[in-house]
């Protein structure tokens, strides 16, 4: 029996995975909720839809949901994120002939290394357009961290522009930009059309780098608690069967469906297994961590991932530091919530809300109020950590 | 006040842009075609942008909005909160919009509202149209089935709608349902 009911707004890429898959695979309705997905092709609408109550939640670029609290480009209106719903996930796809100017083609490399040819292209006073799904989404600060690392300042050395991910390929392929930073399915179609080469996964540059969540309106979710809960507790569980290779062709054909993806099952196979095709013509190589949505607590809504987002949004002009914003974006992520949500479970819930992003490089077993939780190495390709405590010193 | 449309159906546009003239806004251009939009729009110079809201580069589009230096930095969404139910009107017609800073806030609900009813009047024109088209469809049909009926049966035009009529009345169905069925029997079962 259903008793509760939750529209759920979404952009057709793999990780719009666990609303669906909650929905699809009955864990939601084991919940007693009823989901209803509302698929959009734009971020600016389904924050729309978020905003003007045709949707109760989103799937949403977390820097969005930052930016929608802190009234960037429009009236500002307090969002929540209380679940992570993936880490990473995307990649770095450049023209053929640039890519082979920088990467062994067809096969990962040394990200640092990939970036130091890159800054030497740029020094011939090429400046090259790099197109990002969004002004405010972790693929434009996750590409911008990157050329940043490797010599290359992104203000002023390369023109960041906003491409929508269905469009990717195509403005690959007309030489709108000479790069993407785009999430999955969306280069290895631009790959398999032959138009762009992977040269590095964000995985690579952030080992543990936080992508989509799950974005609610705050006032919402503190008013109405329960079907938010119940929602969390359905997306662990789609998590769970995520990752699960036994499931993998289930899940790529619901992926697939018009309604959903509308795109290549074979394709979002590869994704969701971190089976990646780097070049068209080449084998498909497995990338540890490509997507990293379920294992670890993955879901969990760390404070810090948000004050690094913050921290970013800083670097590209985007925001002017001021303590007060500081706080507030943090505030935006949830981990009360998703404790509350969880506990029912018996999931292990980490007992700090914050870490030293960056900081582990081996496996290390962490303090939980629940269950026992060993977190991987989260490190960043330069090797630097972010301490939310210490913000100005990051940003020095 | 300048008012530019971005839609890529360009009859939608057209019934926008006619319902604002007819309200007295003359000053309007419409952008259907992508390519060197942005430029095109900044020598425009629009006070308002109404994008339809399910343009798929509706963040390209905001994005250039952000960092032009000709435009006069539109925001989206400018209704204050307040005014949530209009908005919700405007998402459900899917018209978005974006203003230039500082611009008079009834004015531009003034358009806003209009567009939104412009937006509807589309919808429902659409909707007429599919309507009859399904119509002219079922005529066909039925159309196709009485002749099929005059030929086989050596049934005179009026006779032959009447049974069509009592076979949809006895089985509880559509004329139309039935004549499809005599059509598909027909094939199927070829001379026979």
């Amino acid at each position: 029996m259903t008793d509760l009911s939750l529209r759920i707004g979404f952009l057709p890429l793999v990780d719009a995975a666990l609303p669906i898959l909650a929905h699809e695979l009955g864990f939601a309705e084991d919940e007693g909720l009823a989901l209803t997905l509302v698929r959009d092709m734009s971020w600016a609408t389904v924050n729309d839809r978020l905003l003007y109550g045709h949707s109760d939640a989103a799937h949403m670029t977390a820097p969005l949901a930052i930016a929608t609290t802190l009234g960037l480009g429009r009236p500002a209106v307090p969002l929540s994120a209380p679940f992570v719903l993936g880490l990473n996930g995307n990649a770095i796809t450049l023209r053929p002939d640039l890519a082979a100017q920088v990467t062994d083609v067809g096969v990962p490399g040394d990200v640092a290394a990939i970036g130091q040819r890159l800054a030497d292209v740029v020094r011939t006073g090429t400046k090259l357009r790099l197109g990002v799904v969004h002004r405010y989404s972790s693929h434009n600060y996750m590409l911008r961290y990157w050329l940043s690392g490797c010599g290359i300042d992104p203000n002023h050395d390369v023109e960041i522009l906003t491409v929508a991910p269905p469009f990717a390929a195509d403005a690959l392929a007309s030489g709108e930009v000479d790069g993407i930073c785009v999430g999955e399915p969306w280069n290895s179609v631009a790959v398999d059309r032959g138009v762009g080469v992977i040269v590095a996964v964000t995985a690579q540059i952030w080992r543990r780098g936080v992508e989509k969540v799950l974005a609610v309106k705050r006032k919402r979710l503190e008013a109405e608690p329960e079907p938010y809960h119940r929602l969390l507790r359905a997306l662990w569980r789609a998590g769970q069967a995520f990752v699960d290779p036994s499931r993998l062709d289930e899940i790529a054909n619901i992926l697939a469906r018009p309604a959903y993806l509308d795109g290549s099952s074979a394709l979002i196979k590869g994704a969701a297994s971190d089976q990646i095709l780097f070049a068209h013509g080449h084998e498909r190589i497995h990338v540890p961590d490509f997507m990293f949505q379920h294992r670890e607590a993955a879901n969990f809504p760390w404070v810090s991932q948000a004050a690094w987002l913050y921290a970013q949004m800083t670097l590209a002009g985007h925001v002017t530091l001021n303590k007060a914003d500081y706080a507030t974006a943090q505030a935006v992520f949830r981990p009360d919530v998703y404790r509350a949500a969880l506990r029912p479970l018996g999931v292990p819930l980490p007992g700090a809300s914050a870490k030293l992003e960056g900081g582990l490089s081996d496996p290390t077993g962490v303090g939980t109020v629940q269950g026992r939780l060993i977190l991987g190495a989260d490190s960043f390709f330069d090797g630097r950590h972010f301490d939310p405590d210490a913000l100005e010193a990051y940003l020095a | 006040m300048r008012i530019a449309i971005v839609d890529e159906r360009a009859a939608r546009a057209a019934v926008i842009d006619e319902g604002l003239r007819e309200a007295g806004l003359t000053e309007i251009a419409i952008f259907s075609e992508r390519h060197g939009i942005v430029g095109r729009i900044e020598a425009f110079a629009p006070d308002v942008i109404l994008i339809d809201i399910a343009n798929p580069r509706r963040d390209e589009l905001e994005e250039i909005f952000s960092v032009s230096r000709a435009l006069a930095r539109p925001v989206a969404m400018f209704v204050d909160q307040s005014d949530v139910e209009m908005m919700e009107a405007a998402i459900d017609a899917g018209v978005s919009a974006y203003v230039v800073d500082g611009f008079s806030k009834a004015r531009i609900k003034s358009v806003l509202d209009l567009a939104i009813r412009r937006f509807n009047a589309f919808a429902k024109l659409r909707a007429e149209l599919d309507e009859a088209k399904g119509a002219l469809a079922d005529r066909i049909k039925i159309d196709a089935a009485k002749t099929l009926l005059i030929k086989k049966r050596a049934m005179t035009e009026p006779a032959a709608y009447a049974a069509l009529r009592k076979a949809a009345m006895d089985s509880g169905r559509k004329i139309v349902d039935v004549a499809d069925a005599l059509l598909t029997a027909e094939k199927l079962m070829g001379g026979l």
